[in-house]
């Protein structure tokens, strides 16, 4: 079996990269924190579909003037794509909530707003 | 107790990441047959030099479909929460 | 914003949509495609609401013309889908020789603007469509927290 580059460096970045932001939404109060947060796991998930497709010394698979090697894999780049424009969207829509959220109750701290009023 | 709880949980699911990174495929040797195929098809087939745009609309239509749904539901969803009242008179 | 920035913004939107436009004709061909020409496009009126200010750019543009376009781009791409019916649903039924049916010889070549068979007009569905809505969550958003508007 080979051996790729040692111990799978970007895979613990991943890793990192959601553990990270799996603390910052257990534990942030302040609702735009919560939504930093939100969007940085959809970075992480998008980082980890684009390095599962890497082959080694691979180029572009484009074959408009394309350098002589092996190409890498083209379908997680397109699943990137659409998850890309999901993350961006699923932004668009919290934002827009926080900002009635805020001229409905006055403040952005989500302790203030557990219990329903009229 | 709570916050016990949550910490639990928490050092769990980054010990479960963080093993699974290890677990993985070597870094640059992916399993790839269905990626031969389309790379070595995509021209005949399709006709297009771009083998990521061909996934994207041709071999992978429906997806592309569902993000365009996706798109236009978020914004009509942003326009619906930005609308004025209109005032009504009120005797 | 100040004079230079309101002269300057001028003839850089024109040259921001041909980019964008390039992005998005190009898409079988070269890196890009429908989605990043249309957000090359919004990143554009982006500069001219920060310049011109949000209640200046929705005299002229409303969201009634922005709701059109990309009602026609949806429009386009189903259509399409439905075009290839007789085998699948999303056939390429223009690979062949037609409109834009030719096809390019395997391996490394410069690339032909005439082939890919429905893929170019895809493309351009799917770059109206971000481009359109884009923009209308860019001019709500920003016409509904400008510090001018009288609050209810």
């Amino acid at each position: 079996m080979t051996v790729g580059i040692p111990f799978n460096i970007p895979f613990l970045a991943v890793a990192a990269l959601v553990g990270i932001a799996l603390y910052i939404i257990v534990s942030q109060k302040n609702l735009i924190k919560l939504v930093m947060g939100i969007s940085i796991l959809a970075s992480g998930v998008n980082l980890f579909l684009i390095t599962l497709g890497y082959r080694e010394g691979g180029v572009a698979p484009i074959y408009t003037y394309a350098p002589s090697g092996i190409m890498v894999l083209p379908v997680p780049q397109a699943l990137t794509l659409t998850s890309i424009v999901i993350a961006v969207a699923t932004l668009a829509l919290m934002l827009s909530m926080i900002v009635r959220t805020y001229r409905h109750t006055g403040s952005i701290d989500s302790e203030e707003s557990r219990i329903m009023k009229g | 107790m709570r916050k016990f709880a949550i910490a639990a949980a928490l050092t769990v699911s980054i010990a479960l990441l963080v093993a699974v990174a290890f677990l993985l495929h070597p870094f640059g040797y992916p399993p790839s047959q269905m990626d031969d195929y389309i790379i070595e098809n995509a021209q005949s087939e399709t006709g297009a030099n771009n083998a990521v745009t061909a996934v994207v609309f041709d071999y992978r239509g429906y997806d592309t479909l569902g993000e365009a749904t996706i798109l236009f539901a978020a914004v009509t969803g942003v326009v619906i929460l930005f609308r004025k009242r209109k005032r009504e008179n009120k005797q | 914003m100040s004079k230079i920035v309101r002269t300057m913004s001028r003839p850089l939107i024109l040259f921001i949509l041909i980019y964008g436009l390039y992005i998005i004709m190009h898409g079988h061909l070269t890196p890009g495609g429908g989605f990043q020409g249309g957000a090359v496009f919004a990143s554009g009126v982006a500069m001219l609401i920060v310049a011109f200010g949000s209640y200046n750019i929705h005299q002229r543009l409303k969201e009634h013309h922005l709701s059109i376009l990309e009602s026609s781009g949806a429009l386009i791409f189903i259509g399409l889908a439905f075009g290839g019916l007789a085998t699948l649903f999303f056939y390429n039924f223009l690979v062949g020789s037609s409109i834009f049916g030719h096809i390019p010889p395997s391996g490394p070549n410069p690339g032909d603007m005439w082939s890919g068979g429905v893929i170019p007009i895809m493309n351009l569905a799917v770059g109206l469509k971000v481009l359109a809505g884009l923009s209308a969550v860019l001019l709500t958003m920003a016409l509904a927290t400008s510090l001018t508007e009288v609050e209810e």
